[in-house]
């Protein structure tokens, strides 16, 4: 099986993430591949040894966003495909899918990719929508939330939880796959691991480089990637003022007494 | 008088078996303010609730014809959206903000070319554009947000607007909508589904009081569930919690888990790891108790009992019940 799984290099959840004047997200100070993407490599890289195939790791992102492909060479992808240009900067969630559908599509001209697969969020602006927008722009299934993930032939069955109810479905590849956290517990890299990781290909394309799917973007005549080509815009952005200090009282035999006051008082209807 | 649009406003309307959901009876109150044209609605069933649709102000409801397809399959869904995006010919599409909602809310961006901004906590209009309101890094900063070409797509959040009927509103009138599936969309066979038992507790996304238990609970959920059915609440948990099996993984709140923002959070045993105060950073009132009083999530408490768990709670309950008689 040939798969590319796409991993995503974010802010550190417990440095202090910012934005900048334009909205965006403040990246290469303390930056590391997405924790839900470690989700996703592993998943391709057992995916290829059960069914003796490849992994290719793909990335859109600045310069350093090289270490998350490196992280996930080291985690056993067999290479790696950095698509790193200025003008994507400022994409929205539509443009990255439309720059890794590109992508995609030019790893499958040396042979057909059978499976895409991603983290189910990343930790920056988790909204989720990724993996269902790369599905759109590929025109290819998706089975997207698996908290579990089964191969027979050429069909892929998936278990995801959606709000109360657990939900079984298939579909034959090529598809795309995202998983959730549950899905699998993801390796340390060994030493030897990370030293054959060095050894690994390293493929940087830059937009010119791709034929940019036109769905959508062209009936409006503007670029498809990039601030001017997003379809959305932050108008303003502040930091949130920290929560009042509260009461803190420490147990000393009454403390539930006071709790129930508290709860009386501030409990709903 | 706000300024609002004046085309129709699409809401995607989600149904819980055969009744109109919580959620989506607060967007669609949301739409109401956000055009003086039409509200109409999209259901993803066959059988609409027509009744409650009126009443929450939907004049229309669009029901296209899923040929068999599983609604609960996204490009299914989207693509029976976009069909009554076409014959309803809206000024913006409204659904609720769920994980299904936000695949959905993503195709549709794909599809219309056009922008989505999911987790809403407000939408207004300014300048004949709708602004959206969103806290965005783990609820650490506020931002507004607009689309800024094509249909514009917004997922709102659970809770974050107050449900409220119209006086003497008829049923939506139903429009059938035929629908081209792509092979994307019929490619994907749904195996089997399986609903979880609620316990007759309200959904944890929708729960005005909402009672978590972690680590700390150490396996026994029954002195959060009491506290949560004491306070006509929902139970959820962290992701320790449902790891070990304490509780069923539904419960989980946070990152990956579900996301709430009750009027009143009170955590049991829960440390406050960013990933899980992800999901409940926009609680109104929060309630902690926890013997280690370094934990974390104490920053964010209204009231923070520093304590052991097993020796405050049944002492809350046993007065809860008393005041209460
Ligand atoms: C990719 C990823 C995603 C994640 N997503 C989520 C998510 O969605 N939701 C989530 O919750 N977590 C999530 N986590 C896990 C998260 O990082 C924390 O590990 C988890 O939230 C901690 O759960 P806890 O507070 O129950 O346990 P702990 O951090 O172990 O805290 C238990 C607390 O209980 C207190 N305690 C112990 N005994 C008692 C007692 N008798 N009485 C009172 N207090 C007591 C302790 O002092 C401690 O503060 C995720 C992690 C990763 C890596």
């Amino acid at each position: 099986m040939r798969i590319v799984v796409c991993v995503k290099h974010v802010p550190d959840l417990q440095s202090e993430r910012s934005l900048d004047d334009a909205g965006h997200l403040v990246r290469g100070e303390d930056d590391v591949l997405n924790e839900l993407d470690e989700n996703a490599v592993e998943a391709a890289v057992t995916l290829a040894e059960e069914t003796g195939g490849e992994v290719v790791a793909l990335t859109a992102g600045p310069e350093d966003a090289v270490d998350a492909l490196r992280r996930a060479l080291q985690m056993g992808a067999d290479a790696a495909v950095h698509v790193t240009d200025e003008r994507v900067a400022g994409s929205d969630v539509v443009g990255t899918a439309r720059v890794l559908a590109a992508a995609v599509r030019k790893i499958g001209e040396d042979a057909p990719v059978d499976l895409v697969v991603t983290g189910m969020a990343s930790m920056d602006g988790l909204t989720a929508m990724l993996p269902s927008a790369l599905a759109a722009s590929l025109e290819l299934p998706q089975l997207t939330l698996a908290s579990e993930v089964t191969v027979a032939g050429r069909e892929l069955t998936v278990t995801r939880t959606i709000g109360d109810a657990d939900e079984v479905q298939a579909a034959e590849l090529p598809l795309v796959l995202s998983v959730t956290d549950q899905a699998n517990e993801p390796r340390y890299p060994s030493f030897p691991a990370i030293r054959a990781a060095k050894g690994k290909p390293v493929t940087t394309w830059d937009l010119d480089d791709l034929t940019l799917a036109t769905a959508g973007a062209e009936a409006d005549g503007g670029p498809e990637v990039g601030a001017s080509g997003a379809g959305t815009a932050v108008v303003t952005a502040a930091p949130r003022p920290p929560r009042a200090a509260g009461r803190i009282i420490t147990d000393s035999g009454d403390a539930g007494t006071e709790l129930a006051e508290f709860l009386l008082a501030n409990a709903p209807g | 008088m706000a300024e609002q649009l004046s085309g129709t406003v699409l809401v995607v309307a989600d149904h819980a078996g055969s009744a109109l959901s919580g959620p989506s009876t607060e967007v669609l109150t949301l739409a109401r303010s956000l055009t003086a044209g039409p509200v109409a609605a999209v259901a993803l069933t066959g059988e609409p609730d027509t009744a409650a649709l009126g009443r929450f102000g939907a004049g229309t409801v669009y029901v296209p014809d899923l040929d068999g397809l599983s609604p609960t399959v996204a490009a299914v869904a989207a693509e029976a959206v976009l069909a009554a995006v076409a014959q309803a010919r809206p000024e913006a599409v409204l659904l609720v903000s769920s994980f299904a909602g936000k695949e959905i809310a993503a195709r549709l961006a794909v599809a219309l070319g056009s922008g989505a901004i999911v987790d809403a906590t407000g939408v207004s209009v300014a300048d004949g554009t709708l602004v959206v309101a969103k806290t965005v890094l783990q609820g650490t900063w506020d931002t507004t947000c607009v689309v800024t070409r094509g249909v514009p797509v917004v997922a709102v959040k659970p809770t974050a607007v107050t449900a409220a009927e119209l006086p003497d509103a008829g049923p939506a009138e139903p429009v059938a909508v035929p629908v081209e599936f792509s092979q994307a969309a019929r490619a994907v066979r749904v195996v089997s589904r399986t609903e979880h038992p609620g316990g007759g507790r309200a959904p944890l996304s929708e729960a005005k009081v909402v009672v978590v238990g972690g680590r700390g609970v150490a396996g026994d959920f029954s002195l959060v569930e009491e506290l949560a059915d004491l306070l006509g609440g929902a139970v959820g948990a962290t992701r320790v919690a449902t790891d070990e099996g304490w509780i069923d993984h539904a419960a989980q709140i946070g990152q990956t888990g579900v996301t709430i923002s009750p009027r009143l959070y009170v955590g049991v045993g829960v440390s406050g790891a960013i990933h899980h105060t992800a999901g409940m950073q926009s609680a109104e009132t929060v309630v902690v108790v926890n013997n280690d009083a370094d934990a974390p999530i104490f920053e964010m408490a209204d009231l923070g009992v520093v304590g052991d768990a097993t020796e405050v709670l049944p002492q809350a309950i046993a007065e809860l019940r008393r005041r209460r008689g």
